[in-house]
């Protein structure tokens, strides 16, 4: 297969840049599709090990409350319960956040949520457990409750972490350029405020986990629905007090994480408590309501947007305060603090800009990663304002985005730099197939399109230990007996990860992806990795893939140029052959032959790649978003329908163009981009956790919490569009969170396309459609 | 509560399993029988993970009582494919058109689809999408399992497969 690509690039030395990839660009399907198909794959509560228990946890009824008393002797005298541990069986803190951690395995003389744990039983089997829950009587004073960020900074008397005034986890400030010198000679300020709603992951597979602590070695095994297994690793260390090397975590397959199961959850710090206590493999896995009540969903914001244009149109400078409600404890939540604050300023090119953003302390669930974490808030704000603006001044909203679009080689006010981008192809792209502009403005009353960019990082890392290890490693291992091996460190939470990882190898090393056997899993065998989250994977695993790779071929290339006669650097190798580039036809041989020859006299081959992304100086500000090495591109348009009887939405279609530089496995990024919008698509219209003002949970189950289904679901027309990004390992970039960004900005452009009305919150429920659709047209009745 | 043994026709295969009149039929195959295929998402019938066939008609394992399945024919996605363990066309459908991607609703959609199939061969755009949409997927967006369940539908046509 050979591609021709045309790369747009500042130097414009990419033109005609050619490739010819095997393995690379294969919609193969995947290795695991027939045993899940099969219902074959072994998840975590799937597994049994011999003598295994199980666990349950109990949650508190309150928010906010003083734990005085718990007494649990009635539940341990229970025929069949084995054990019982509270917050004084676990007084070591953890977090994912090394700098600012303050959470514990179970609550510690307080609760801040409600649902937070408060006890965890070990029985014979879940009935005697769930059992044992109701016979533990905990003596509660109850506290106020703050439900309301912005009532939280207000309130000094009522501290919910005793050492944050006003309840305030973290503040951040950011200005870059001369953003009161824009605002003041700018021809158009456009000010408005947005809100971004309480959502969940909603992955299907509750969390799960199996510790076995063996007291005899002092060791601890843990099977477990761990995103990032090398984070727990860690944390189960500090919280159990053991060294890492007495500790084995093993990832069986896990059901969908979008950043949810990134954080270690208190199944497996609990599970691995109450193995520890009573010498026995404990087994905890979560109800619906569980997942709820540790959420670590997206962070709701409260935005204050000022923008700045110049006479034509350009973006001349954002101001953007973010007041961000963080839930009960610190999570993630400084790094989406500063992820939010770098996200204004691309895929447009913004000069000044002024950031002020505080992460409160509320009386919820924790917030954490959430896919697309800290773009979807301000996106969600800025491609509105985009749309108003573009009104303005009389351009369409195609036309403004173009004219703000970066490209390939800009280097933002915050130092961040942009490698490569092709995101005014997929303006055009998704313009030219949604014939966007045939009918924005031109659709009967009721019916209405829009449009919205967004990007995403790709292969950067925020640096979860206080260590200068490479952020990924990978090792490959060739021999005769397994062929090519490969162990790295990225967890395959079902985007397929393991395929991507396997056609990589296979493209350097010639061989065919398939044959390519993967240890990622497990943090005994596999090498080490920061994780499966902020859409690292395909970037910074796969230089480091490609590393190993090319070590591998080092050595194997100078064996097969003896054995064919020819010069070490003429060898090239594809589909299980070495040739010479020169003679192809005439000077090759197998690659069997070669790796035999190869060990024969050397012994095992195996070689170690490893990737950093690479730190950009300057100007950071606290946020070290920058230090991703490239980015992912995207456009969607959305058509809705606007019933104005009922209020109720139905989004008929999507069309999206997208550029994740070279497609690895493009059926791969097309399920990304497919799930993406319906991740967003339920955000737009339909999901939100809902808290009474005395902090309950009010709909903790997927009855109440309403997920898109099939039916809710729009035509989707997904397109990759050609590119090639040269800084990135075979072109690839981030497919996974970018294409979440514009989906719900896109939506809300078209709602107002269709009805003439700007909304700024999220969900856009019926209720809500109706009440402005009442207000409107009472407004044009005075008029 | 007292337990007692019954028989359930799982797969073409009857069982003798020791039971209480309120265990869930989800519990009972994952648990006592060892179909860890059939998932538990939710566990209050929302999700859709946990549906089988009972007398080839979908019913959600997590709230149905084991008891009341009795003298029925209990299909579960390890009852799915072919005698010598390759793919169901509808099974191999999926993996061939990325349907699959944490596979954890794939049991359950995989046997929504069949029961659709098996009344009714070649069935509308919107009929696939209302017999499927009490399966709750979060990472496919569905777009893929549509196309994977005509593609299947058209291929078990020209094959004659039922």
């Amino acid at each position: 297969m050979t591609k021709k690509y045309e790369v747009s690039n500042k130097y414009g030395n990419y033109t005609d840049y050619k490739r010819e990839f095997t393995e690379v660009g294969r919609s193969i399907p995947r290795p695991d599709g027939p045993a899940k198909v099969s219902g074959a794959t072994v998840y975590t509560d799937d597994m049994t090990v011999p003598k295994m228990v199980y666990g349950r946890i109990l949650r508190s009824p309150h928010a906010h409350a003083l734990i005085k008393n718990i007494d649990y002797s009635k539940a341990l005298a229970l025929p069949g319960v084995l054990g019982v541990i509270t917050g004084a069986d676990c007084p070591i803190v953890y977090g994912i956040v090394p700098h600012n951690s303050n959470e514990h395995a179970l609550a510690q003389e307080k609760v801040r949520s409600w649902g937070e744990g408060v006890a965890a039983v070990a029985a014979i089997d879940d009935e005697t457990a769930e059992k044992a829950l109701e016979l533990i009587s905990v003596e509660y004073e109850l506290l106020p409750v703050l439900t309301d960020p912005r009532e939280a900074v207000l309130r000094d008397d009522v501290r919910i972490h005793e050492d944050r005034p006003f309840n305030i986890a973290h503040e951040g400030k950011q200005r870059y350029g001369e953003p009161e010198k824009a605002f003041a000679e700018a021809a158009y300020v456009l000010e408005k405020d947005f809100y971004s709603s309480y959502v969940n992951h909603g992955f299907i597979e509750p969390q799960s986990a199996i510790a076995d602590f063996d007291p005899n070695k002092g060791t601890l095994r843990l099977w477990a629905t761990c995103q990032v297994p090398h984070y727990t690793h860690q944390q189960l260390a500090k919280v159990l007090d053991m060294p890492l090397n007495k500790i084995r975590i093993t990832v069986p397959s896990i059901g969908g994480g979008f950043g949810g199961k990134g954080v270690a959850s208190q199944a497996d710090f609990c599970a691995a408590l109450l193995s520890r206590k009573i010498g026995k493999p404990v087994k905890i896995t979560y109800e619906r309501s569980d997942i709820f009540a540790t959420n670590n969903g997206r962070h709701p914001c409260y935005m204050k947007f000022k923008m700045a244009f110049d006479k034509d149109g350009l973006i001349t400078g954002v101001d953007f305060d973010n007041l961000m409600e963080g839930g009960a404890y610190a999570g993630w939540g400084i790094v989406v603090l500063f992820y939010t604050a770098s996200m204004v300023h691309i895929p447009y090119k913004v000069k000044n800009v002024l950031f002020r953003g505080r992460r409160v302390f509320t009386n919820k669930p924790v917030c954490g990663a959430h896919r697309g974490l800290g773009g979807v808030q301000p996106r969600f704000a800025m491609e509105q304002m985009l749309d108003e603006a573009a009104e303005h001044f009389g351009l369409n909203p195609f036309e403004i985005r173009m004219r703000n679009a970066a490209e390939s080689g800009h280097t933002c006010a915050s130092a961040m730099y942009v490698p490569h981008t092709e995101y005014k192809k997929c303006l055009e792209v998704a313009v030219k197939n949604s014939d966007f502009l045939a009918k924005q403005g031109k659709l009967p009353f009721g019916k209405g399109i829009g449009m919205s960019g967004g990007y995403y990082i790709s292969g950067t890392s925020y640096t979860l230990y206080l260590s200068y290890k490479p952020h990924t490693v990978a090792t490959i291992k060739v021999d005769e007996e397994n062929g090519v091996t490969l162990f790295c460190g990225s967890t395959d939470i079902g985007q397929g990860s393991n395929m991507v990882m396997a056609q990589m190898a296979a493209e350097t090393l010639g061989v065919k992806s398939e044959n390519v056997h993967i240890y990622s899993m497990d943090t005994s065998v596999s090498t080490f990795d920061l994780g499966t989250f902020a859409s690292r994977v395909t970037f910074a695993t796969g230089k480091a893939i490609k590393q190993a790779a090319e070590k591998i071929n080092q050595e194997l290339f100078p064996v097969a140029a003896a054995m064919m006669e020819c010069r070490g650097d003429e060898v090239a190798v594809k589909d299980y052959r070495f040739y010479s580039i020169y003679e192809p036809k005439k000077k090759n041989v197998s690659w069997d032959e070669v790796v035999t020859r190869y060990i024969e006299s050397n012994g095992p081959l195996t070689a170690t790649g490893q990737f950093t992304p690479p730190r950009r100086k300057g100007l950071q500000q606290g946020g070290n978003i920058g230090h991703s090495p490239t980015f992912g591109f995207s456009c969607q348009i959305a058509e809705v329908d606007v019933d104005v009887e009922t209020g109720r939405i139905q989004v008929t279609k999507i069309t999206e163009a997208g550029d994740c530089g070279q497609p690895i496995n493009p059926m791969s990024v097309e399920g990304q981009v497919h799930g993406s919008i319906q991740m967003g698509l339920g955000q737009a219209l339909y999901e939100e956790m809902k808290i009474g003002p005395d902090g309950k949970f009010l709909n903790p189950s997927l009855h109440d919490y309403k997920m898109p289904t099939t039916l809710d679901m729009p035509d989707v027309h997904a397109t990759i569009v050609e590119a090639y990004d040269p800084s990135a390992p075979y072109g690839g970039k981030e497919s996974g969170e970018g294409p979440i960004q514009p989906t719900i900005p896109a939506i809300f452009n078209a709602v107002y396309d269709a009805i003439g009305i700007r909304f700024t919150e999220m969900p856009l429920t019926p209720e809500k459609v109706l009440s402005a659709l009442k207000a409107k047209k009472a407004a044009e009745m005075k008029a | 509560m007292k337990t007692q043994l019954i028989e359930l026709n799982i797969n073409d295969q009857i069982y003798e399993i020791p039971i209480t009149p309120v265990d869930l039929l989800v519990d009972v195959l994952r648990k006592k029988v060892g179909f860890t295929g059939t998932k538990k998402g939710c566990g209050q019938g929302d999700c859709g993970a946990c549906t089988v066939l009972i007398d080839g008609k979908t019913a959600l394992a997590c709230i149905t009582l084991a008891i009341a399945c009795q003298g029925k024919k209990i299909t579960t996605i390890e009852g799915v494919a072919n005698k010598d363990g390759s793919l169901h066309p509808i099974q191999q459908s999926f993996v061939e058109h990325g349907a699959v991607q944490c596979g954890f609703c794939s049991p359950g959609m995989i046997l929504s689809s069949k029961a659709l199939l098996d009344s009714n061969p070649s069935p509308s755009e919107l009929e696939v999408k209302r017999a499927l949409s009490g399966n709750m997927c979060r990472c496919t967006g569905y777009i893929l399992i549509l196309e994977a369940v005509h593609a299947a539908a058209e291929k078990m046509a020209q094959a004659g497969v039922k």
